[in-house]
């Protein structure tokens, strides 16, 4: 215990004397939670459109519009020239070219039905997804718009309808933020336990000291728990900060209990910390555990259901997935924050996150020598 | 001084990296209160050879025994006996003077008071008061080092290793620094000394030469002197290490 105390003293003195790393604690939530949710939106809006309009008729710039009107689709060419439209997306300038063919509202008063037909520029995947799915079910409301006009005269009112009606649980508004403000909070307290930790253990070996430590009579354990809790503690402060910005910023107040989020993220921390320590015993240099942990963070971020659904990933990549610390702890804070899951609620995640945390920091112990084989 | 115990003894004590001898077969004794140097060119094995006295490594095999206890299985009680001053730097450059004396002092088992006592005496013995709250990355380079020196004297060890002490320290700290290690030796404590500078291997009892891994030559520098009939140190290291296979 008295090693442990002298430890933990000299380490928070550094600490508070680096200017940079309480900069970064202090300032890495606030930023980060005020950029990111702001900026990188799933809602894909302004897309341009093209229309090859080769029919000319009432019911083509009607559906057309309709189309503007929706606020997401912005008129940059109406032609009569697919090819030049496809130009036009080939200059980056449009994104979906809709071809209105010559005889379509005749088509579609004497055959009822008719074709038309959507180009998307699929360079960038889920803007062309997102925007023609968009243009479908517009093009779908005009159908059945157009339906309700015939309705009254009535041998075309035997037409059978279903109509599906949805109601969004929990996020019944799809408010982005909510999504994102919990899944962003989870990510900042990876960064700060495992990149930072390991960071300052790797940087005790450039300088030379951590050597002094080994020819000490300090204890394996008493250096390592010596260097973990002001991680630890300063994991902590980071997501409290990230509370608060989460309130006053965006209103955010989790409809479960702060309670269970502090307990899963000191456990969490836990298992991230045992990371950062076990890439510092594999790196010697700073700059090699800054790639280690880059390259950790990119695994941990992409595949752990921040901007993508797990549940929508092959199987093998949910197999990967489900190894992956972040992913328990993303979903977990994105529970209590938008659902109100309560500690019991989530035990079998708890109880991964303490598996996690003994594998981690085991395998770090066993790999952390005072004296080199 | 024959009549003085043994603080380090080895035999045979050898250390491969892969195909490579790093130390081959060495033996020797230091004993209580002597200052042995340990010379050699750059890569001829003196670190290495200290760092498994130190526990820092572990040996491929012989023999080895410091302050009593065995390289192999009491390499932590070993620790609680020794000092140890790196080649690199060893202090915390952000703690200040006062805050690594204390640190240092603390990690080997002194309490606060001791931890107090001992800084404020080492302080004022090395007429640092004024520096005493100053970060010691400000400090020159000789400065720190007679700081790390002291430090690692404090949980007063049976040996202190110096590994290449006084590697760009200007010649008056230097000379500063001999007369610290004679007082040293003088109370009692031994001294491995790892050294490039020849006049310095003048003042130590014993002097080992190492070249490629192995002891070369091993007495004080008066007998090393008449035996490769030379007036130097300087001289006898050349015509050893002349022959030397291994370089930089």
């Amino acid at each position: 215990m008295h090693n442990l105390f002298i430890l933990l003293q000299k380490e928070f003195r550094q600490i508070f004397r680096n200017p940079t790393i309480l900069r970064l604690i202090l300032m890495m939530p606030i930023i980060q939670l005020i950029l990111i949710p702001f900026a990188a939106d799933y809602e894909i809006k302004n897309i341009s459109f093209s229309v090859v309009d080769l029919d000319h008729s009432d019911y083509a710039r009607r559906l057309v519009e309709k189309m503007t009107a929706t606020g997401y689709f912005r008129l940059v060419e109406y032609g009569t020239s697919y090819a030049q439209s496809l130009n036009t997306i080939g200059n980056s300038q449009t994104d979906i070219i809709l071809t209105i063919p010559a005889g379509f509202e005749r088509d579609l008063v004497r055959e009822q039905q008719t074709t038309i037909h959507l180009a998307a520029d699929a360079v960038n995947g889920v803007r062309a997804g997102l925007g023609t799915a968009y243009a479908a079910q517009i093009i779908a409301d005009f159908n059945a718009n157009i339906r309700s006009e015939w309705l009254t005269v009535p041998q075309y009112g035997q037409m059978p309808r279903i109509e599906v009606v949805s109601s969004s649980w929990y996020n019944p508004y799809f408010d982005y933020h909510l999504f994102m403000v919990p899944g962003i909070l989870a990510i900042l307290v990876t960064m700060v336990g495992s990149f930072m930790a390991a960071l300052n253990i790797v940087a005790e070996k450039e300088a030379g000291t951590i050597e002094q430590l080994n020819v000490s009579p300090l204890k394996k354990h008493e250096f390592i728990l010596g260097k973990l809790i002001p991680f630890w503690v300063l994991g902590l402060i980071s997501i409290t900060i990230g509370n608060i910005v989460a309130y006053t910023v965006f209103g955010i107040v989790p409809i479960g209990s702060y309670w269970t989020i502090y307990i899963f993220s000191a456990i969490y921390l836990l298992s991230v910390l045992g990371i950062g320590l076990l890439i510092s015993t594999f790196a010697d240099t700073q700059q090699q555990a800054t790639l280690f942990s880059f390259f950790f963070m990119m695994v941990f971020i992409l595949m752990g259901g921040l901007y993508t659904p797990i549940e929508s990933m092959p199987t093998w990549a949910q197999w990967i997935a489900s190894f992956n610390p972040p992913a328990y702890f993303i979903k977990v804070i994105r529970a209590v924050f938008i659902k109100g899951s309560t500690f019991t609620d989530l035990l079998p995640d708890f109880y991964k996150m303490i598996g996690f945390a003994l594998v981690f920091n085991s395998l770090a112990i066993l790999n952390y020598r005072k004296r080199s084989a | 001084m024959t009549d003085l115990p043994n603080v380090i003894e080895t035999e045979a004590l050898t250390r491969r990296f892969g195909d490579f001898v790093a130390v081959n077969s060495i033996s020797f004794q230091v004993k209580a209160g002597e200052i042995f140097g340990f010379l050699g060119a750059n890569g001829a094995g003196k670190t290495t050879a200290m760092r498994i006295l130190c526990g820092l490594l572990s040996p491929t095999s012989g023999k080895a025994r410091v302050a009593g206890y065995d390289v192999y299985t009491e390499s932590e009680s070993i620790k609680q006996q020794i000092g140890y001053m790196s080649q690199k730097f060893s202090l915390y450059e952000n703690l200040t003077v006062r805050e690594n004396i204390r640190f240092f002092g603390g990690i080997y088992g002194l309490s606060a008071a001791e931890q107090k006592r001992k800084s404020d005496e080492l302080i004022t013995r090395l007429g640092l008061s004024h520096e005493a709250n100053k970060l010691v990355g400000s400090l020159p380079i000789g400065w720190r080092q007679k700081i790390s020196f002291s430090t690692a004297l404090l949980h007063q060890p049976k040996i202190v290793f110096l590994d290449e002490p006084t590697g760009g320290v200007d010649p008056i700290t230097r000379r500063q620094f001999r007369d610290m290690i004679y007082e040293t030796a003088h109370s009692g404590i031994s001294i491995f000394v790892t050294t490039h500078y020849m006049d310095e291997a003048e003042y130590c009892d014993r002097v080992s030469i190492m070249v490629d891994g192995a002891i070369a030559a091993l007495d004080t520098p008066d007998r090393l002197k008449q035996q490769f009939v030379a007036n130097s140190m300087d001289s006898v290291f050349l015509q050893l290490a002349r022959h030397a296979r291994r370089n930089e």
